[in-house]
């Protein structure tokens, strides 16, 4: 039943980019950047999805030291690497984007500096569960360096924010020029992410889940 | 005895541990010395160029000297099983945690105090001007380096690879702190005083000690007793 759920989520998830990026191949050009401005889609809502998965990592490491369940603890790590994949296609958009629009790959601006730090923070966080063999003893480790790289997050965006900025300002918000039709597609080209995201973090989850009953077999098979 | 007792007693501990054998006070001393030699070899120091890149050169060599004696924070109680005995001994984890950084606190200070004017000798540069704003942004800096420090050295002691993981953790955690030292540092070294337009570093600075002393406080029980 369980599969039947994912396998259906996923395969909506599916359709629905395949459609959203039909309906935003024929969107209009936009008029100062051409096409490659429709890679905003897909660009920004990577970054809303990274961000939604680490504060999620965030909440489960919290319940995991409270609770020290370990469900929570394969949450973390399940939803921290889906969320690192998403910052780093984020990453990769972003200089698509600059390279064609700025002339160049890459440029020490605010939000790059930042997705970049952040990047850093959890791929810290996934080395620091590989160089942990003992599993309780990772699981709170891992589980109280997330809470630090949490915290850590918004002092970032906001250190860097006063360093420089070059990035352009969101167009949603505060007088924005986004049209509504492409509004709406965005939101919905972000509730597919979203979906991909949650399939990729299932099915990260039973990863997890299995090797930990395949651990705990061994610890028993030792015993006897 | 009171937390403040126990804090002291930790602290003096570990002072006394490493004034002994001096060992981590001087490799932290000597690869300072050799990284600020680097730096001439990098690129050819004028004096402009070095007003403008004093605060991030310094700040690089502070960070990666004081990993050195952070490292050794909690390694050093590993033989003897001594920190089996300092987590069983009746005293909160937090005045362990606290004891240890305001060692380390000190230590590392000490090597930046020492450095900083080797660094005005080689590179001719006048750092004195504005001295009283420099060790205000040397202090609050070091203690939010030495603070995450602390309780990283803690979680990394007994894992694989644990002089790798320690910056590897605490360098990205720092780098909010490391660029408010490093533009306020720049900034003071060439003679600037702090004004209404870099005084948001140093709030950024209190605000980061606070945060990641407050949060490191709560969560040391959970890395030391589990």
């Amino acid at each position: 039943m369980r599969n039947k759920i994912l396998f259906g989520v996923g395969a909506f998830a599916m359709i629905l980019l395949a459609r959203n990026i039909y309906v935003i191949a024929g969107l209009p050009e936009e008029v100062n950047q051409g096409a490659i401005f429709k890679i905003i889609f897909f660009h920004a809502t990577m970054a809303m999805t990274a961000l939604t998965c680490s504060f999620v990592a965030f909440v489960s490491s919290v319940l995991f030291l409270i609770t020290r369940k370990f469900v929570y603890d394969e949450m973390a790590v399940a939803v921290t690497e889906v969320g690192l994949a998403f910052l780093a296609a984020n990453l990769i958009t972003g200089s698509i984007w600059g390279r064609i629009i700025w002339g160049i790959w890459w440029t020490w601006d605010a939000r790059l500096t930042s997705a970049l730090v952040c990047w850093l923070l959890y791929a810290g966080y996934l080395m620091l569960r590989r160089a942990i063999d003992e599993p309780t003893q990772r699981a709170t480790f891992a589980a109280v360096f997330s809470i630090f790289a949490f915290i850590d997050v918004p002092i970032v965006i906001f250190s860097i924010k006063w360093w420089r900025t070059q990035h352009p300002q969101p167009v949603f918000w505060a007088g924005g020029s986004f049209p509504p039709d492409w509004a709406a597609i965005f939101w919905l080209n972000l509730l597919a992410l979203m979906m991909v995201a949650a399939v990729f973090t299932a099915v990260r989850l039973r990863q997890e889940a299995a090797q930990r009953e395949i651990d705990s077999l061994r610890r028993m098979a030792h015993a006897l | 005895m009171g937390f403040a007792r126990l804090v002291a007693v930790v602290m003096l501990k570990d002072l006394r541990a490493e004034l002994r054998t001096k060992e981590a006070v001087n490799a932290s001393l000597s690869f300072a010395l050799v990284v600020l030699l680097l730096f001439s070899f990098a690129f050819d120091p004028d004096e402009e160029a070095m007003r403008t890149m004093s605060g991030g050169l310094l700040w690089i060599v502070f960070a990666f000297a004081g990993t050195l004696l952070l490292n050794r924070s909690f390694a050093r109680e590993l033989p003897n099983d001594c920190l089996d005995a300092l987590i069983a001994a009746p005293a909160p984890a937090a005045a362990l945690l606290l004891g240890k950084a305001l060692a380390n606190f000190i230590l590392v200070l000490a090597v930046e105090l020492i450095a900083l004017p080797l660094f005005g000798v080689f590179y001719n540069i006048r750092w004195t001007s504005q001295i009283g704003e420099l060790m205000l942004t040397i202090v609050l800096a070091t203690w939010g380096m030495t603070i995450t420090g602390t309780i990283f050295s803690a979680l990394t002691v007994n894992i694989r690879l644990r002089e790798v993981m320690l910056p590897i953790l605490n360098f990205p955690i720092l780098i909010p702190a490391l660029l408010a030292a490093m533009q306020l540092t720049s900034s003071l070294v060439a003679g600037n005083p702090i004004t209404d337009a870099n005084v948001s570093w140093l709030k950024m600075l209190i605000g980061f000690d606070a945060i990641y002393t407050a949060v490191s406080l709560v969560l040391v029980e959970t890395v030391l007793v589990g």
